[in-house]
C-alpha cells in the first residue's frame, strides 16, 4: 500500500499506460482522449454548424464514459490514493521556475500561480488557459490525436503520420518552453 | 455492463495519469527543459511495451475479446496536418502543462480552473471544424 501512495515510478506508469491501450484495442476501440472533445463538439450541436461534426457520436459514447472515468480516477488518485502531492522536480527546473516567478516548484501539483482558484480572478491568467486550452483542442484535431492518439498509440504502431505530428508536439513544446515563456511570465 | 467496462478503465487511466505525474505541469515544464528522464521513461516504457504488444497482435493474428480480427487503422497519409497541427498542439501542452487526458483527470482532482481549459479545448476543436477547409492538410 505504501508504494501505491508514493508518486509512481515511470517505469510501472508507462507499461500500465500501455495496458489501457491494449485493454481498448482487444474491445475493439482505439485510444485516442482528443477524439472527445470532437464528440463533445457534435453532442452540443456542432453538427449543425459543419460537416465535420456530422458522424455518429453516439457510437463512440464509450469514449465519454472514458474520458468520464479519467476525472474521476483523479479524483480517486488525489483523495484516497496519495499522501503528499508535491512533484519532485529537479533542483535545476526548480530554479528555473523561479525565474519566471513560479515559487512552488517542487513543493505543490500544479503551480498556484496558473491553478489556484484565485488565479480565476486575474484576468492574465484566465487568458493564458484559455489560450493553452483553444491551442489543445484545435492542435489536436487538425494533427488528427494528441498524446494518447499519436505518442502512444500511433507510434507504438510504428506510423509515420503519428511520428511527424510527436515531432510537431515537441517543436511546439520547446518554443513555447524557451521562447515564449521568457516574454509570457 | 460495457458502459462499466470503460468507465473503470477509465477510472484506471486516470489514476495512472495523476499517480504518474504525468498530468503536472510541472512535469512537462521539467520535460521541455529536458532536465529529467521522469517522463521520457513514461512515453518510453509506454511505447517499447506498445511497439512489443502490437507486433505480437499483428504477428500471432490475435483477436479481440469478441473474437473478431483487430485492425489499427492506418493515419491517412500526408504531413502537413500533423507538422502544423502538432506544433500548435504542442504550444497549448507547453503552455496548459496538460494535454487531453490530464485535462479531465485533473478536473477530478479538484482543480477546477481546468474547466476553464477544458471549455477552450473544446472551443478550439470546434473552430477546427470551422476552419477545416482552408487549412493545409
Amino acid at each position: 500500500m505504501e508504494f501505491i501512495m508514493q508518486p509512481w515510478p515511470w517505469y510501472v506508469s508507462g507499461p500500465l499506460i500501455a495496458l489501457v491501450m491494449f485493454f481498448l484495442i482487444f474491445s475493439g476501440r482505439n485510444f485516442g482522449m482528443s477524439g472527445n472533445l470532437r464528440i463533445m463538439c457534435a453532442a452540443l450541436g456542432g453538427d449543425k454548424a459543419c460537416d465535420f461534426f456530422r458522424f455518429d457520436w453516439k457510437a463512440q459514447r464509450w469514449n465519454l464514459v472514458f474520458a468520464l472515468g479519467a476525472i474521476l480516477g483523479g479524483f480517486v488518485a488525489a483523495e484516497f490514493l496519495s499522501t503528499d502531492t508535491s512533484v519532485a522536480i529537479t533542483e535545476s527546473t526548480i530554479e528555473k521556475l523561479a525565474q519566471y516567478g513560479f515559487t512552488d516548484g517542487g513543493a505543490a501539483y500544479l503551480p498556484e500561480q496558473l491553478f489556484s482558484i484565485d488565479s480565476l480572478s486575474n484576468p492574465y491568467t484566465l487568458l493564458l488557459l484559455a489560450i493553452g486550452g483553444f491551442l489543445v483542442g484545435f492542435g489536436s484535431r487538425y494533427a488528427g490525436g494528441c498524446t494518447s492518439g499519436h505518442a502512444i498509440s500511433g507510434l507504438s504502431d510504428l506510423q509515420l503520420p503519428s511520428l511527424i505530428a510527436v515531432i510537431g508536439f515537441f517543436i511546439g513544446g520547446l518554443f513555447m518552453v524557451h521562447i515564449l515563456f521568457p516574454i509570457l511570465f | 455492463m460495457k458502459t462499466l467496462k470503460y468507465l473503470i478503465t477509465g477510472i484506471v487511466f486516470g489514476i495512472i495519469m495523476f499517480k504518474s505525474e504525468a498530468a503536472s505541469w510541472f512535469r512537462i515544464f521539467e520535460m521541455f527543459q529536458f532536465n529529467s528522464f521522469h517522463m521520457y521513461g513514461i512515453i518510453g516504457s509506454a511505447l517499447a511495451t506498445g511497439v512489443i504488444g502490437i507486433q505480437l497482435i499483428k504477428r500471432l493474428k490475435l483477436k479481440s475479446f469478441s473474437g473478431e480480427e483487430i485492425i489499427i487503422p492506418p493515419k491517412a497519409k500526408g504531413w502537413k496536418n500533423y507538422l502544423f497541427g502538432g506544433i500548435l498542439f504542442g504550444l497549448g501542452w507547453g503552455l496548459a502543462g496538460a494535454c487531453p487526458g490530464p485535462i479531465f483527470t485533473l478536473i477530478g482532482a479538484g482543480f477546477l480552473p481546468l474547466i476553464l481549459v477544458l471549455a477552450f479545448a473544446v472551443l478550439g476543436t470546434f473552430v477546427y471544424g470551422i476552419l477545416r477547409p482552408k487549412l493545409p492538410h
